[in-house]
């Protein structure tokens, strides 16, 4: 097969570590699928100095655009910019992470080039088709993508971030316009705080329904997550609620994560919140209801009141961490 | 301003999938069929849009089997006034079922597509995508807030990190997150209103699409069940079995 083009998305300047994931997606699908060179592609402000970068993780090419219209991310742009690229090469694939920006893009990609997609892919098998979850993660199903061009995003979660390897060439490609009237970004809110991102972080403090309030999320959930350094997230119940904002929803609809420890609170164990957590190293359920469904997967089973058991374990991490 | 919904029919999330014998496909012998929750959610949308005057007409659309048409039917219940139902037995994977979409919003004149922005069966997250782009129409994706002025629409998003908000000119698409709404319960007149309303048949063929799909479904396996289940007693052992046994302190 021909080569392959990851996008690799940045933040700020900064490459992200889901996209380093998607390389190493890349680097599996490259051997199974007997590809020819693995190309990068960065756009927006900073891309050129990103891509030189970039290029030590095993790349053969490096390619970016910094044109002005690609200073906010806009679909249509993006996928008329990338599709050029793909067209005006040797590529058979195109993979990214799929992560806000890679789910909303590369479908478009796909549909201007003429490619079938496997989304958000958990494995590459060594037969060649590419392992997804569906139904919530109640089934795994190994598809094929029949098309000759193919489109794959990537789960982060589900791929260690490439290494350095060989250094490729850096060149610039060129701002493609979108035919038509693409729209305007108007702003970004960020849900702020100095934690870890959410689908990086090693370690994961959730809280469900039973917290009652977004004051309890700050006075339960909060000080245990920043004495063990760990991000927030919440089930979709406690977001509903408004107890917490819509980024920090874990599962199957929300954020896929897959930390060292997944300490989960007050929260049941629905199969949507578990399709977004699963796959946790160790995880921890704290829940008054001794016949919670969390109970069945989680591997340390705490059946305790929150609002007592949090206090008590933020204490008692912090005195063996000597605080 | 007419509004195009697709609605897709899934199995209901309560009840666990079963696989089928040939290991390639689900078993549907037994599954009670629901509206996809986030097209559920762009119907409502749609409805309400109507209702406060920002459109005319709210026409869904479904791709499937005869009885698809339950599920129309229920939607139209909760308010949409017509429905399309292009009937396919094939499998009908994310690309094909934007080509059907696209030849059908090409046969009316619509202002607006909105629809769910997953499936809760395939969880593949591309028919909006796709549907936009084979229509060079913009495309406001997860959108959790949706305002329409003056022929266009400004869309909260939300995304990684929190909310973005975009500014498209429409005709364009929207698929929707699970924060936009709640749908509304059919009411029981609209129930009797929704059968009376018009419902159209087409077949691929009459659309004048090649129904070739491009990702196909080798196997398909359950997850590998993760054992759980031990307990500890107290806050003291919880630390203790994290820091000894588990390392993760």
């Amino acid at each position: 097969m021909g080569d392959i083009l990851v996008f690799l998305q940045l933040h700020e300047g900064s490459l992200l570590k889901a996209s380093l994931s998607a390389v190493s997606a890349a680097q599996e699908l490259k051997q199974r699928w007997n590809c020819g060179r693995l190309v990068g592609l960065l756009l927006g402000p900073r891309s050129k100095e990103a891509a030189a970068n970039a290029a030590r993780y095993g790349f053969d090419e490096l390619r970016w655009c910094e044109s002005s219209e690609l200073a906010h991310y806009l679909a249509a742009p993006y996928a008329s910019t990338v599709s050029a690229v793909l067209k005006g090469g040797e590529f058979d694939v195109f993979v990214a992470a799929a992560t806000s920006i890679g789910k909303d893009l590369t479908p478009r990609i796909a549909a201007l080039w003429d490619a079938g997609q496997a989304s958000d892919i958990i494995a590459v098998n060594p037969d060649g088709s590419l392992k997804r979850p569906m139904y919530a993660g109640d089934i795994l199903a190994d598809v094929e993508i029949t098309s000759a061009k193919k489109a794959v995003t990537v789960r982060p979660t589900a791929f260690a971030p490439a290494v350095e390897g060989k250094s490729g060439s850096v060149t610039e490609a060129p701002y493609t316009a979108a035919a038509f009237a693409a729209g305007s970004f108007i702003e970004y809110k960020g849900s702020g705080g100095d934690r870890p991102e959410l689908g990086d972080a090693a370690i994961v403090v959730s809280g469900g329904r039973a917290l009652q309030s977004a004051e309890n999320f700050e006075k339960y959930i909060f000080p245990l997550a920043d004495v063990l350094g760990a991000a927030v997230g919440a089930s979709r119940a406690a977001v509903d609620s408004g107890y917490a904002p819509n980024d920090w929803q874990v599962g199957q609809t929300g954020k896929v994560v897959a930390p060292q420890l997944y300490i989960a609170a007050g929260i049941s164990g629905a199969i949507q919140h578990l399709a977004g957590m699963k796959d946790s190293k160790v995880i921890v359920a704290i829940n008054k209801d001794a016949e919670a469904p969390i109970f069945e997967i989680a591997d340390y089973g705490l059946v305790a009141d929150l609002f007592e058991a949090l206090p008590k374990l933020t204490a008692e991490i912090k005195r063996i961490k000597g605080q | 301003m007419k509004i195009l919904v697709p609605v897709k029919r899934v199995p209901d999330y309560q009840v666990k999938v079963k696989l089928a014998a040939d290991g390639a496909s689900i078993d549907t012998s037994q599954t009670k069929w629901i509206v996809n929750p986030f097209d559920e959610i762009a119907v409502e949308e749609a409805i309400k849009l109507k209702e406060a005057g920002a459109a005319s007409e709210v026409v869904v659309v479904g791709i499937g089997p005869e009885d698809v048409a339950t599920q129309l039917r229920y939607t139209m219940a909760m308010g949409a006034d017509s429905a399309v139902l292009v009937k396919t037995s094939e499998y009908v994977d994310s690309s094909l079922a934007a080509e059907i979409l696209a030849a059908v919003f090409r046969r009316g004149s619509y202002g607006l597509i909105i629809m769910g922005k997953q499936a809760i069966d395939s969880d593949a997250g591309q028919t909006p995508q796709i549907l936009a782009a084979l229509l060079q129409l913009p495309q406001a994706c997860f959108a959790s807030k949706v305002v329409i002025a003056e022929g266009q629409a400004t869309v909260t998003r939300e995304v990684d990190g929190g909310l973005e908000t975009l500014r498209i000119p429409l005709p364009g698409v929207i698929s929707t997150d699970l924060r936009l709404n709640t749908p509304r319960y059919a009411p029981l007149p609209g129930i009797m209103k929704a059968k009376k309303k018009p419902l159209e048949e087409l077949s691929i063929e009459q659309l004048g699409v090649k129904p070739t799909a491009r990702v196909r479904i080798k196997r398909m396996t359950y997850p590998q069940q993760r054992q759980g289940g031990k307990k500890v007693a107290s806050v003291e052992e919880l630390v203790t079995v994290l820091q000894s046994e588990a390392k993760v302190l």
